[in-house]
This record gives structure tokens, sequence and C-alpha cells, in this order.
């Protein structure tokens, strides 16, 4: 289980400080594919930047804690010395591959920067060989340069240096919102194949909802900076309790469906104003009088289905 | 009949590479699209990166040069050999609107600045002229001039500024607006505002738009007709709801079975990707075979013809029949 307890993520700029996660408080049960939505600036990067460790200037983690139930040498770990863990117990998978592998080093070397001393190099690189074979990747894929390989297959490399010490969390950012759909289906049934095996948490952040539906078994909703919904896939999507959560899934059309579908208007709120009440009430067509004043606290409505909204009941009816 | 839009043995080829390995890359190869209607119509060029609509939109926006062939919008010739001469007549005939509104505008200049020198370039030279047209174009898009007026790109939303690149691109009032991916650098919850906008625009104001995307579920949701492109070729065209609705091409299959879709989940297989794109833009037969499940002998020699049906659709495939039945014992 990761225990998010009230993270609140700031960073420190020349206008001030901002706050890009604000007060999460959320437990992920080991074992899942967590997906995790919402706009862009809705601070989900930012979340899972601090789920990794990745704590560097102007950000900072100035409030609350994480617990990864990992246990590490000196005792359990935290996000202080999570770094020491990095590919081995905690990997990330990021959006961009052609920024992420180095350009004039060939992959089979990127894959042996987390050798320790004294081990065996060509023992491990058949190993890798023989790993990446398993992810549809020719071994010769190994002895290429990075713009040598298509988007499709640097893709699929990240993946492999992502999973290949079978981490216990996969931390994975827009994984494919880069690819064509064909290549991205490729690699969202291989990142389920490898999660089913090794039964790691996977949190994926994208936003597009389709992809939620098809590998998602919970959903974790974001909007300016909160978390607004969290609970069992199959219930947020049948049911969603936010309606943000509602219009995220509606709002796009689906072939063989002409019915009419209508945007959102406005826009997210500005971060660096002063906020009072529901930061979505603005949008919201359910918003009362109360939705403006009084912020609506994160609860569960049922159990393991969370919501912070005032007007959950009528979400669900409408 | 109006030729909305309609290209002739349309070719461009990219040469890649140095001196001794150099290969050429047909990014548009013999491409035929003929589309007639004397209502005002939105067209959809649907593919993965690499297929080619980008450089079609190109093209026909004369950005770049085709290497034969000509393209045809609303009459007349704009690209290729016997394109209009004149500059005017070209900008109030189409238009373009790209996909990222922040890389459009200049951040440095005021967005109202390009609004005005379209005007200026269409004609309107006085002060009033130019802000009553800045006015209605904007009025058009949901916006109003006094809000736009002096301000920076970065002070907009995306969604906001795409709105403003549209009205942009309505000033000269064209005839038809070539939209380069206008929806994808936008969220999901405004990205129907935009789309919406294109809908009341067709039926307000008579503007047609050829709409280049991967989006296979707004094409749907938009168009009055498709085109499927595929390593510079042509694969299937038609109404959009037929062939959204039943695919033949099986291409235009494997794309519409890898859609993440939120009402049904997938089944647990892969097709092959793709290893050798550059080698499939040499092929002289079919550019798919090398991917596709029912791919024979003659798929390697010919290039598949265009197939002509009853309802107008065009399935460039030796074996629409075949994918047909295959996909109807499927379903």
């Amino acid at each position: 289980m990761i225990a998010l307890n009230n993270i609140v993520a700031t960073y420190t700029t020349v206008r001030g400080q901002v706050n890009a996660v604000d007060n999460v408080n959320v437990s992920i049960p080991n074992g899942n594919i967590v997906g995790i939505a919402g706009e862009s600036g809705c601070g989900k990067s930012t979340l899972l930047k601090i789920i990794y460790g990745d704590i560097l200037y102007p950000l900072s983690l100035s409030q609350g804690s994480i617990n990864y139930g990992i246990e590490g040498k000196n005792g359990e770990i935290s996000t202080k010395d999570i770094g020491q863990y990095w590919f081995k117990r905690i990997s990330y998978i990021p959006q961009s591959s052609m920024s992420s592998l180095n350009p004039v080093v060939r992959i089979r070397k990127q894959f042996l920067d987390f050798l320790e001393p004294g081990q065996n190099k060509k023992a491990i690189l058949e190993q890798v060989r023989e790993y990446i074979k398993g992810l549809d990747l020719p071994p010769e894929a190994l002895d290429s340069y990075p713009h040598q390989l298509s988007g499709g297959m640097r893709q699929r490399i990240m993946v492999a240096l992502g999973t290949y010490f079978k981490p216990d969390i996969i931390l994975a950012d827009e994984p494919t919102t880069a690819l064509d759909v064909v290549v991205q289906k490729g690699i969202l049934l291989l990142l389920m194949e490898i999660q089913e095996q090794m039964k790691n948490t996977i949190l994926f952040v994208s936003h597009d909802m389709g992809v939620h539906y098809q590998i998602s078994h919970k959903m974790l909703i974001m909007y300016a900076a909160k978390v607004v919904e969290f609970g069992d896939s199959e219930a947020v999507f049948k049911a969603p309790m936010h309606p943000y959560t509602r219009m995220l899934i509606e709002a796009l059309p689906t072939i063989g469906d002409a019915k009419e579908r209508e945007g959102v208007s406005g826009r997210p709120p500005s971060l660096w104003d002063k906020l009072v009440g529901c930061r979505f009430a603005a949008r919201c067509p359910f918003a009362t009088e109360v939705c403006k004043t009084e912020e609506p606290e994160f609860l569960e409505h049922q159990p393991g289905h969370f919501a912070a909204c005032h007007h959950v009941d009528r979400v669900r009816q409408a | 009949m109006i030729t909305v839009l309609k290209t002739t043995n349309l070719n461009k080829f990219y040469r890649l590479g140095g001196l001794v390995k150099r290969v050429r890359i047909n990014a548009l190869d013999d491409v035929n699209l003929s589309v007639q209607s004397n209502k005002p119509v939105i067209i959809s060029l649907v593919g993965e990166s690499g297929s080619g609509k980008t450089t079609l939109a190109k093209v026909i926006l004369r950005l770049v040069k085709p290497t034969s062939g000509s393209a045809t919008i609303y009459d007349q010739v704009v690209a290729g050999e016997g394109a209009i001469p004149s500059r005017k007549e070209f900008l109030s005939t189409l238009q373009p609107i790209f996909q990222n509104p922040f890389e459009a505008f200049s951040a440095y200049r005021t967005v109202d600045s390009y609004l005005q020198r379209t005007a200026n370039r269409i004609g309107h030279k006085s002060g009033s002229g130019v802000s009553a047209a800045l006015d209605e174009a904007l009025n058009s898009v949901g916006l109003k001039y006094a809000d736009v007026k002096g301000k920076y790109p970065n002070q907009f939303s995306g969604g906001e500024l795409q709105r403003v690149s549209i009205a942009r691109a309505l000033i000269p009032k064209p005839k038809i607006i070539i939209a380069d991916e206008p929806v994808s650098m936008i969220d999901a919850s405004l990205r129907m505002n935009i789309i919406n906008l294109f809908l009341s625009l067709k039926e307000d104001f008579n503007t047609s738009f050829l709409y280049i995307t991967h989006d296979l579920a707004t094409a749907y949701y938009v168009s009055d007709y498709i085109a499927v492109m595929y390593r510079g070729t042509i694969v299937e065209f038609g109404n959009a709801r037929d062939i959204l609705g039943s695919p033949q091409h099986p291409y235009t299959q494997l794309l519409l079975d890898s859609i993440a879709v939120t009402n049904r989940k997938w089944e647990r297989k892969t097709y092959k990707a793709s290893d050798i794109e550059a080698k499939e833009f040499q092929f002289s037969g079919c550019r798919f075979r090398n991917r596709c499940p029912y791919a024979e002998a003659i798929c390697k020699e010919e290039r598949p013809p265009a197939l002509r049906q009853e309802d107008g659709r065009e399935v460039y495939c030796h074996f629409a029949d075949k994918t047909r039945l295959a996909k109807g014992e499927a379903a």
C-alpha cells in the first residue's frame, strides 16, 4: 500500500509560491494499475515527481509524507532516501523516450548504467537480451543508437528499462501519448501483461479516458491541484460521483454514437488566486451556493469510492 | 456541382540521406481525391504519423510544391500546374489553422496585430473597415474584440487562443479552412467547443473544412467525408459514417480496432507494428501488405486500384470483398 498523507507540493517562483498539489490524501492498494487523469496543469505530473522522490528546486514537498510500504536497508523508505532504490524498487517511464535516452550512447550501454561494481557485464547483457525478446523487441535493438529505432521501439526500450528489475512501483507519465494508436495499443497490452505477471503497482498518468478504461483498475481524478475522485475504475466509469469526472468521460464522442456533445465553458481557476469553495464550482452544472463558499471534503461515499463534492447524490442520479 | 476539393495524380517526393545512400520517400503517391458538393462540407483526413496527411495540407496551402499533379479547391487550381496566380484570390479561397496556437502566434506580439495584418492583406485599408472585420470574425467564434485587443498569447488558454486563430482565418471569408490537428493540443473539456464551432461555422457561414487529425472519434463526429491515408497513399475514402461504421480496408479496420474506447474492452491480441516504415514507402504494390492479414502475391506486384462502390466509397484493396465479409462474420 502506498499512502499519500496530506501531500502539498509547492513550486517556488519569482512571483511567489504556488501549490501544484494541494492536500492530497489517498491510500493506494498494492498490485493495481491506478489511472491518474485530469487536464494539463492539474498537478498530475507533479504528484508523480513527488512520489518518485525527484524533488528538486523549484519543487518542494512543503507538507505531508508518503509511506511506500517498502522495507529498505534502514527500515521503511521515505521520499528522502527513495532515490537509492530507483529502478530496483521504483521506476519511472516518461513520455518522451527521445529526450530520455542518451542519443550518442548505444542502448546496451544505457542498460548497464545501473550495474553494480563486480557484476559481470556479459552475463547481464545476455539476460537483458533475453528479457527484451519477451517485450517484442529484436535483440539487435540493444546494439542500436536511439535514433535508429522507431518511436514505438524506443518506448518499448523505456518499458524494458522500467520493468527489468521487477520494481514494486512503476510510475508512467503519459507513456503512449506521442504514439500512434496502433503502436499505443501494443505498448499498453504489454504493460498490462507485465503487471499481471509481476503484480507491481503502476501509477499511470494519461489525459485519455479511453486508455484508462482499457487498462486501469483504479481511477484517481485531479482538478486544479486537488484529487476530486478516487475509486475502482468500473465504479468510476459506470457511476462517477464528481461532475468533473462525469464530464471527462462524456466529453468526447465515440464512433457509432452521433449524439451531440457539449464542451464545458470556462477554464480551471488560476492557482495563484486565493481559492474559496469548490474549485470546479464555476464550471459545474450542479453547483449551488454552498459550493462557492465551502470547500467539499474528500469523503468515502461508498466502500473504496471517494469523492470531493457537495452534491454526490445529485450527480449520481443525473 | 461545385468541386470542393480535388487532387489529380498528386505526387510529392522527399529525398532523405546523403549522396551515397539516398532514399526517396513518396510522401504523396498518386493521390486522387474528389469531393463535389453544393453545400459546405467537412472533409477529414485521417492516418498515423508519416501517412502524408500534413504533406497534403502543405501542398494545398502552397507551403510545399508538389512534384507533379495538381490540387483544386472550389473549382480553382491552387497548387501544381496552372495554379491561380493572385495571392489575394488564393488567401480568400482558403485559410489555415494550425496545431499549436501558442506556436502560431509570436509571444512578443499582440494577437490582434495578426488579425489586423490579415485584414489589411485582403484589402481593408481604413481603420474602421479593419475593426469591423475583426469584430465580426471574433463574434462568430464567441469572442469580443474588446477582450482580445492588446493581449498577448500567454494571456489566453489554449482553447481561447485557438478560437482567435480560427477568427483570424475567417477574416478573408474563405471558402474552406485547412485545419491541421486543430484540437490535439487542447484539453478534453474544451476540445468539443472547437469541434462544435466548426459545425456552426459550416451552417452559418457556409465555410467548408479540411480537418486533418489522427483522432477518429472526432472525425466521425464532425465530418461528412473521410479519407484514410497510409504511407502516402489513400486507402479508403467515402462517407464518414459509412467508413467508420463498416470499414472495408484492412488498415482502416486495424485503426478502428486500436482506438481506446470507453464502451468495450480490447481483445488481448496485437497486430504486428511496422518496423520498416521507410521501406514501406518504396513498395511498388500495396504499402500495407507487410502488416496485412489478407495479403497475397498480387499485393506485392500491383498497386491496388480504387474500387468504386455504389455508395461512392472508394477502397484501395485487392480483396475488399473478402475483408468486408470477414468483418461481417466477426461482428
